[in-house]
């Protein structure tokens, strides 16, 4: 079956800087990899070229069948694929439920699918009319989640997910994620948090300065790569 | 599209209805922007009422740009324009949502002015028709007009600067055919405010068919 | 380890025989032109001396009017065909419309004065005029700053869409005020132009023609210069990419010690 993702010396500028400056990478369809990497090294930018937000200045970049070099085809490519981000793009106005509600509903899913992502998710009851002003970031962090798990995406594309949950929002994502993968997503996640991404992931990708290092294998002991 | 543009419009008038901006910030400018008038050009030599329509609509124009600011601030927001390209919505309807909500403000703010020249300036309403319909058809093109350039300054830091120099020049036709139309009215010669109220109307379909058409383009910007 | 550098094509500096010939038509008919404008033509019977600024403010305004209308086609061909020739096309056509602008408004204005009594009427043409130099300051504004932003996306597109707009919104604002000046035809407010018969109107032909020179002189520097400008940024890409995958190399040496 094909690959999900097939990247070949991709390049992607932000401005006039080469943020990716050659990335190889080809990633299975039910696969969760791991990008791990020095800040700063293109993590998050991989994620966005991935999610169809940005352009490929040069080599090959092919994500479920859309090829990132046609601005028609990446555009299409977003309503599959679903993105996890620093930045929640929830509305402070809103309550947690509408949010949910709204960024659902615009990716098409039905209210049956809303209301299993806010339960899942741990959002209903009191949480769901809640102010998202007023939320913690780990809530504000799983309502986003919920946005996601909402559209079920086919590509899940998380970074750095861990940040600010709890104990319970931690292990909360990781069965949200195995759930997705069994159901046929596959997913592309970075974090600083080796020990626990690395148990939810098949392998490890190293990114570093645009580029990718050897596709590493699981890693047991090894120590996190230290930030020059 | 239409039913993006109806879930856009709805989520930013639940918004509106959240937060309270229009009805606590920018109509008590706009009254505010009634009284300064008063205060700067005499109350009691006439001028108030004589040119009422014109400081009606100079005052329209200025409350649109904040409404349009503010509509835009919105998705700015924590990373909402990422969101918003991701969403799976159709770039048109998002512009005919955003600007159909930046139309029903307006509207609501026209209400709120109308009320203050009639009870401010001493204007009388005749015309009735003819200030409707060029209520309609001048907001329908502020809207458009608006969401059109208020999307390309949203996304840059210098907007809140940018946006009246770029915008206020596109919508000089519109204050000047919309005072026209409502002297006309006011004045009891309604008869010659109709061809101003065409051109309004053609200033609309211009810029909401433009607008549906380049929003996808613009929303792209980073 | 160095990475090869693509060769910049074109000019490597702004003149060339073609506009040297035409820098010197220029200043011929400059020349020819205050000859015309100041000594042969005649003062006008009503305006006397005055009337002599319209050789230089009409021309300019119709320049004006046709660097807006080269730099809408400019956005247009831009957003077909998203060669860098368009981009530098429409700002540069823009600059020097809004030099040829405030040139029309000063002497519009100077004209005015002995006409109406006053530096500013609200006649038609100045009026719009003065609202396309501001269209045409915020524009330049917009791609001032789009230049420097550091999207990802196409660099360019918000200047593209207010550059298309520029001339349909040049024509909406003067049609509007036209007709809305046209509505007051009191004694007070009289148009500018006398009417025109022999030298005069020979000498408003030449100043068309010389100005249009001039215009397209200046043109063709400005865009060589901005052309230039946009081969230099463009060069970086391999010593960029280098520089990024050197990142790499160094992290690598400090991790493995």
């Amino acid at each position: 079956m094909e690959p999900v993702v097939q990247l070949h010396g991709a390049v992607t500028l932000l401005g006039r800087f080469p943020a990716l400056a050659g990335i190889d990478l080809e990633v299975a369809a039910g696969e969760i990899v791991l990008l791990r990497g020095p800040n700063g090294a293109g993590k998050t930018t991989l994620l966005r070229l991935c999610a169809g937000l940005l352009p490929v200045a040069r080599g090959q970049a092919v994500v479920l069948g859309h090829d990132l070099a046609n601005r028609r085809q990446a555009r299409s490519l977003r309503r599959r694929v679903g993105l996890l981000g620093h930045a929640t793009g929830l509305y402070d106005e809103l309550t947690v439920a509408d949010n949910i509600h709204f960024w659902g509903r615009a990716a098409g899913a039905s209210p049956t699918d809303i209301i299993a992502a806010l339960t899942a998710c741990g959002l209903d009851g009191r949480l769901a009319g809640l102010g998202v002003a007023t939320l913690s970031a780990g809530q504000r962090r799983r309502t986003a989640l919920a946005c996601l798990l909402a559209r079920r995406p086919e590509l899940w594309l998380l970074d750095e997910p861990h940040g600010g949950l709890d104990q319970d929002g931690r292990d909360l994502l990781d069965d949200i994620v195995r759930q997705a993968v069994a159901s046929g997503a596959t997913v592309m996640l970075s974090s600083h948090e080796l020990d626990r991404a690395a148990a939810l992931a098949h392998r490890v990708v190293t990114i570093v300065g645009g580029t990718t290092d050897a596709l590493d294998p699981l890693p047991t002991s090894e120590e996190p790569v230290l930030v020059p | 599209m239409f039913r993006d543009a109806s879930l856009m419009a709805g989520k930013d008038l639940r918004v509106e209805l959240r937060s309270h901006v229009t009805t606590q910030q920018v109509a008590p400018f706009a009254i505010l922007m009634l009284i300064l008038f008063g205060v700067a050009l005499d109350p009691d030599r006439g001028i108030l009422t004589r040119a009422s329509a014109g400081l009606f609509w100079v005052s329209v124009l200025f409350c649109s740009l904040l409404a349009i600011q503010r509509a835009f601030t919105i998705e700015a927001a924590d990373g909402g324009r990422d969101a918003l390209r991701l969403s799976g919505l159709d770039p048109a309807g998002i512009f005919l949502g955003k600007a159909a909500a930046i139309f029903v403000q307006l509207g609501a703010l026209e209400l709120v002015l109308a009320a203050g020249v009639v009870v401010m300036y001493g204007t009388e309403i005749t015309g009735l028709p003819l200030l409707v319909a060029t209520c309609l058809a001048a907001t329908a093109g502020l809207a458009a007009a608006g969401t059109l350039y208020g999307v390309l300054a949203a996304g840059l830091r210098v907007r809140e600067t940018l946006l009246p120099i770029l915008l206020l020049p596109v919508l000089a036709p519109v204050l000047i055919g919309a005072t026209r139309a409502f002297e006309a009215a006011l004045g009891g010669a309604a008869a010659d405010g109709w061809p101003w109220c065409g051109l309004l109307a053609a200033f609309a379909l211009l810029y909401t068919a433009f607008g549906t058409l380049a929003f996808g383009t613009l929303l792209e910007e980073s | 380890m160095t990475a090869p550098h693509t060769a910049p094509p074109g000019p490597a500096g702004t003149s060339s025989r073609a506009t040297r010939g035409l820098g010197v038509l220029s200043l011929a008919g400059l020349a020819l032109l205050l000859g015309y404008a100041l000594v042969w033509s005649p003062p006008d019977v009503a305006q006397k001396d005055a009337v002599r600024l319209m050789y230089v403010h009409v021309p300019t305004a119709i320049l004006a009017f046709t660097a807006c209308a080269i730099t809408t086609v400019a956005s247009a061909m831009w957003l077909r065909r998203r060669s860098e020739g368009w981009w530098v096309l429409g700002g540069a056509a823009a600059e020097v419309g809004l030099v040829f602008t405030g040139i029309c408004l000063i002497t519009g204005s100077i004209w005015g004065r002995p006409t109406w009594g006053t530096y500013w009427d609200w006649d038609p043409r100045i009026t719009s005029t003065t609202l396309l130099f501001i269209l045409l300051v915020g524009y330049l504004a917009l791609r001032s700053i789009d230049n420097e932003a550091g999207g990802a996306a196409p660099r360019g597109m918000r200047g593209a869409i207010v550059g298309l707009l520029l001339l349909p919104n040049v024509m909406i604002v003067h049609f509007s005020v036209d007709w809305w000046r046209s509505l007051h035809q009191t004694a007070t407010i009289t148009r500018l132009d006398p009417t025109i018969e022999g030298t005069m109107l020979f000498t408003l032909m030449l100043g068309i023609v010389v100005f249009g020179l001039v215009f397209a002189w200046l043109l063709i520097h400005r865009f060589r210069v901005g052309w230039l400008e946009e081969r230099a940024g463009a060069t970086g890409l391999d010593q960029a990419l280098v520089e990024r995958r050197a990142e790499a190399g160094l992290a690598a040496a400090g991790g493995r010690s």
